[in-house]
């Protein structure tokens, strides 16, 4: 027997290589995330080949660049009509290319491009031993308070590594609301939550408390991610297979072909129903939706406030995107099912948000819980089950996310000798001593509260509009008693900012870099256009208001 | 396209308040000069308005019209009725007084941050203020409208949290603690309500697919708008919610009292005389154009609302204590006229209201302007710290005299032909409201005169012995306000002309014709 017979006998010749195919990849159509990754990729080289004195600056070029190139990717492909006539799905049915996808795309790189800024601010800290430090740990590594510490900060290390991750963190984002299957769903959800945990531990001030907020929001997301992950494998099994389109096909019961190997257990409704439960509350963690919201108050108070900022904003963007998207592509037949449930999670949200918000006094923990009604609201829309209702909680976001940033790029100026002077009572009389840091947060706090003539009151009157038109009038009511509950406390701020006499010992108001200022003006000018002339953004919206499936 | 002469009445002051602001710290002179020059150049146009205005003509004039957010159907919708015009004008007239009267009530004590420059707020808010309020009588669309009726919130809220009289009998420390409760309690309020409307206002494009006042109330007109019954009533209940907040009707009144006590004299004239127009004047415009069946449901308990206001409101102001509070009474008490006269659905008794909106604005400005330059000359409020003022200053005390006696409506001034409408329009369909409401008018003359008489008559009190006389400034201010008085008392046809035809057309919105008189035929 020749060598080559006796092989044969305990082996099969496979099919030539040529045979398999290699996966088609529309890099085009992809380029927004390739390129916010690549860059983030080219920030690891840095870190670890450019010399420590000219890495900062070498990572914020990549990284204004990578964003800014990014967004004129979004904007080409709009313009070329992927958001619309030519909406599709790429990467062999990865990630969805379409209106809503490309319009929160846009949104999240403009977020992260001005958060960005506030993460690159370096005046606002005294500088220590000559050297101008930012709002992040001289070293993560070191323990807070120990000798490691000191001499990180004695040598003028700066924590440039923040600047990769929040490209990783962006990247994933991306990919979130424009994922077109439960997996692609969850390694998104990962990739842009493992670099904000990291983020979160990194301030430069009150280490222990941040170190600690890191913690809290890493365990609390891994049991959101765990709970994500068993849903979407309980959907596996009802439907057999991780594509939205598949999925929504057998939740209609349009689909015909059954998966033998799953024929026990496709088409169970315990499964899609415990499932999509699931995948919901993974979802409702990130936005910070009452019952799931536990994490914001904590984490948004421990993390660096440019984080804080950065985090308030984009993930709500890309959270809300991929719910909308799982909600209006995967689940709209089971539209009855899902529809009291978020409704009550929407009335929860709303009125607990609001009402927390009141006994709050510290300012970031008060924008945490403003930020979980805000999320009440945004819901309202979500469930309106119709077009004006996905256009309307885009702009809504649109709105909201330059709101948020300026927000907090304000609290970081208002400073005192142990760094940020969060606590409301120091804010009292800061109208008196710096009337124009005050009034642009006033502005701020009147579009959180809604006030015509903002783009707080533009978008919650969209998604109001759109949540009456979908029937849900008494939502729209609880809407409007929370947004009236909400107000007071953001009125209390300004009285205390403005009418309360300012304290002797009350901290300063740091003069900020150009960055800080573009980020703070580029909020005010969003939340004035949006407010006073908001046709255009409303139309872009309407125009992005399609799913693709 | 002719010259867009409502958006330039109410863009001026909004301009002025802008240039007002930026005017430097140390010219603090200069920034008083520059919004008082603004509010007359306001009034000038405003007159141009009245000018322009036929009565006979159509029943929205000087019209605009303009796309803005097309996906809301909101269009930028001006144009005015006669009611409209005549508040507009009342409003023009009022502001140079109030900034005349409130010249030196935002000096600086003094210098905090060089940046600090609280003069330059103070006017620039009266005049953003006048700015809000011109263009929400103007606007035809009802989100246009909306935005403004919310908006003006703002920097009322921080005319009032952030001027108040300069001597306290508390110390300034309670006294800035007292005007920041006051104007929290204004803007929640008044915020409340106007969330409510803005659930309304929803309702209302959800049923009607557009903002346009002219549109919505010629489709119902026609009948190509049906509203179920109750989808009407509870639009017209959020409306009507955040207009009696505002205009305040007991019981949501509660917060004007607090506004007025603690702001300073103009501001409080700003609120009581200007501002709270608005309230009525939607109540006018919008409800009953929008709503008509359902404002004729709610007619009676509107009514009985109107007429507690009128008796409590009188009844809280004769014991009250402080000046500016009782003033704030009766003021509620004044209100509920108004309100009385617009619901009891008969022509006179809405010219009457209409009228009575012009009448009050003044005679509250007299009366309330000199309250505050005694105030400020004695540093009190409180009605038991005067005495003998009329041997001192027999010009302020005769001022306040003629101020007061405006309030209680005295034949000869112009009130009393506005109350006297008011009373004879509600008795012709509401016979019995119509004689409780006259009580009304016997408590004013309690207050009223039990007011003057213990502050200006009997022994003069030491503190008050030194008291100047009005200055030159505080008679620019008083001697216009009481000529206009004594002639729209006498001569009220002007007015009375260019309201007139809009009140006729209002009351054929809600299908109401006069009531016919009946004679008792002899038998």
């Amino acid at each position: 027997m020749s060598a080559a017979a006796v092989h044969s006998l305990w082996t099969t010749a496979a099919d030539p290589i040529s045979k398999i195919d290699a996966p088609k990849i529309e890099y085009g159509q992809l380029s927004p995330t390739l390129i916010v990754i690549g860059a983030a990729l080219v920030g690891v080289l840095i870190e670890a080949f450019v010399p420590r004195r000219s890495r900062y600056y070498a990572q914020v070029f990549v990284s204004v660049v990578a964003l800014c190139a990014a967004f004129a990717a979004v904007v080409a492909l709009a313009a070329d009509g992927y958001g619309t006539t030519k909406a599709r799905i790429a990467a062999m049915g990865a990630l969805a290319v379409d209106g809503p996808a490309l319009f929160l795309q846009g949104t999240i790189l403009l977020a992260g491009l001005v958060g960005l800024f506030t993460f690159a601010e370096r005046r606002l800290d005294p500088a220590a031993h000559g050297n101008r430090v930012d709002s992040f740990a001289a070293q993560a590594a070191s323990v807070p308070g120990s000798d490691s510490e000191k001499a990180a900060v004695k040598a003028g290390f700066t924590t440039t590594e923040v600047f990769p991750l929040l490209l990783f963190a962006v990247g994933g984002m991306l990919m979130f609301p424009s994922a077109n299957d439960l997996l692609t769903l969850f390694v998104a959800l990962e990739v842009f939550s493992l670099p904000l945990y990291l983020l979160c531990a990194l301030a430069r001030r009150k280490r222990l408390m941040s170190q600690e907020a890191a913690v809290k929001y890493f365990l609390l997301g891994a049991f959101a991610s765990a709970f994500t992950l068993f849903g979407i494998a309980l959907l596996y099994g009802y439907a057999g297979s991780l594509s939205y389109g598949r999925i929504a096909q057998v939740v209609d019961g349009t689909a015909t072909d059954v998966d033998p190997a799953l024929a026990n257990t496709m088409g169970n409704d315990a499964l899609l129903l415990v499932g999509g439960a699931m995948l919901l509350m993974g979802l409702l963690f990130k936005v910070g939706a009452v019952p799931f919201h536990m994490w914001t108050p904590d984490v948004y108070q421990g993390a660096p406030t440019p984080v804080t900022g950065f985090m308030a904003a984009a993930t709500k963007v890309a959270a809300f995107g991929a719910l909308l998207r799982l909600l209006y592509v995967v689940l709209p037949g089971l539209r009855w099912d899902w529809r009291p449930v978020m409704w009550a999670v929407a009335i929860i949200t709303m009125l607990g948000g609001a009402i927390v918000a009141i006994t709050q006094t510290d300012i970031k923990r008060l924008l945490a819980y403003s930020s979980i009604a805000h999320a009440g609201f945004i819901l309202a829309g979500v469930i309106a089950t119709s077009k004006d209702g996905v256009s309307s909680v885009l702009f809504y976001l649109a709105g909201y996310s330059f709101v948020t940033i300026g927000a907090f790029a304000v609290v970081t100026l208002v400073r005192d000798a142990g760094g940020e002077a969060t606590h409301l009572s120091k804010w009292a009389g800061l109208g008196r001593r710096s009337p124009l840091v005050a009034a642009v947060f006033a502005v701020f706090l009147l579009a959180f509260a809604g006030i015509p003539l903002t783009s707080g009151f533009a978008g919650k009157f969209a998604v109001f509009k759109a949540a009456a038109d979908g029937g849900a009038v008494p939502l729209v009511v609880v809407g409007v008693i929370s947004s009236a509950i909400a107000a007071f406390f953001y009125i209390r701020v300004i009285v205390l900012m403005f009418f309360s006499e300012p304290r002797p010992e009350g901290p300063t108001v740091a003069v900020p870099s150009p960055l800080t200022m573009l980020a703070i003006g580029v909020g005010v000018a969003v939340t004035l256009v949006l407010g006073v002339a908001p046709q255009y953004f409303l139309d872009l919206a309407n125009q992005a208001g399609v799913f693709v499936r | 396209m002719s010259f867009p002469l409502l958006t330039a009445t109410a863009a001026l002051p909004a301009l002025g308040a802008v240039a007002t602001a930026a005017v430097p710290a140390a010219r603090r002179t200069a920034a008083k000069w520059l919004a008082l020059v603004v509010s007359l150049a306001t009034l000038a146009l405003a007159v141009t308005v009245l000018l322009r205005f036929d009565p006979d003509g159509d029943r929205y004039q000087l019209t605009e019209s303009h796309a803005w957010i097309k996906d809301f159907g909101v269009r930028y919708e001006l144009g005015v009725d006669g009611i409209a015009v005549a508040l507009i004008a009342l409003t023009a007239v009022l502001i140079p007084f109030i900034i005349l009267a409130g010249w030196h009530d935002a000096d600086p004590l003094e210098t905090g941050s060089r940046r600090w420059r609280p003069t330059q707020g103070f006017f620039a808010l009266i005049l953003a203020v006048e700015a809000m309020v011109i263009i929400s009588f103007e606007a035809t669309d009802v989100f246009l409208f909306y935005i403004f009726f919310e908006a003006m919130l703002i920097p009322m809220y921080f005319l009032i949290g952030g001027f108040g009289d300069r001597a306290h009998e508390h110390g300034e420390e309670t006294a800035a603690t007292q005007r920041s409760y006051a104007a929290v309690k204004f803007l929640l309020y008044n915020l409340a309500g106007g969330l409510i409307m803005l659930a309304a206002v929803i309702g209302l494009y959800v049923v009607a697919g557009n903002f346009s006042l002219t549109q919505i109330a010629e489709a119902r007109a026609d009948g190509s708008l049906q509203m179920a019954t109750s989808t009407e009533r509870w639009l017209f209940l959020g409306f009507f919610f955040a207009f009696a907040v505002k205009a305040p009707l007991w019981p949501l009144h509660t917060w004007l009292p607090n506004a007025m006590q603690e702001s300073t004299a103009p501001v409080a004239v700003l609120i009581t005389a200007v501002v709270d127009k608005v309230g009525t004047f939607a109540m006018l415009r919008f409800c009953l154009q929008l709503f008509p069946e359902a404002s004729t449901w709610a007619t009676p308990v509107i009514l009985v609302l109107a007429l507690i206001s009128i008796v409590y409101g009188a009844l809280l102001a004769v014991g009250q204590r402080d000046i500016k509070r009782l003033v704030a009474y009766a003021s509620i008490s004044h209100f509920g006229f108004i309100i009385m006269g617009i619901f009891a659905m008969t022509s006179q008794g809405q010219s009457g209201a209409t009228l009575y909106m012009v009448n009050h604005g003044i005679s509250t400005a007299a009366l309330m302007l000199v309250a505050g330059f005694l105030i400020s000359r004695r540093g009190s409020r409180l009605i038991a710290d005067y005495g003998g003022v009329q041997k001192v200053a027999p010009v302020l005390a005769g001022t306040f005299l003629i101020g007061g006696l405006a309030t209680l409506s005295l034949p000869g001034l112009a009130p009393f032909v506005s109350e006297f409408l008011v009373l004879v329009g509600t008795f012709a369909r509401y016979p019995v409201i119509g004689i409780i409401a006259t009580f009304g008018i016997v408590l004013a003359a309690l207050y009223t005169l039990v007011l003057y008489q213990r502050t200006m008559t009997g022994p003069v009190k030491p503190e008050v012995s030194a008291m100047p006389d009005l200055r030159v400034r505080e008679l620019v201010v008083v001697a216009p306000l009481i000529a206009l008085l004594i002639v729209l008392g006498v001569y009220p046809k002007p007015v009375t002309d260019i309201v007139n035809p809009a009140v006729q057309q209002t009351m054929s919105d809600v299908h109401k014709k006069d009531p016919k008189p009946e004679v008792e035929a002899a038998k």
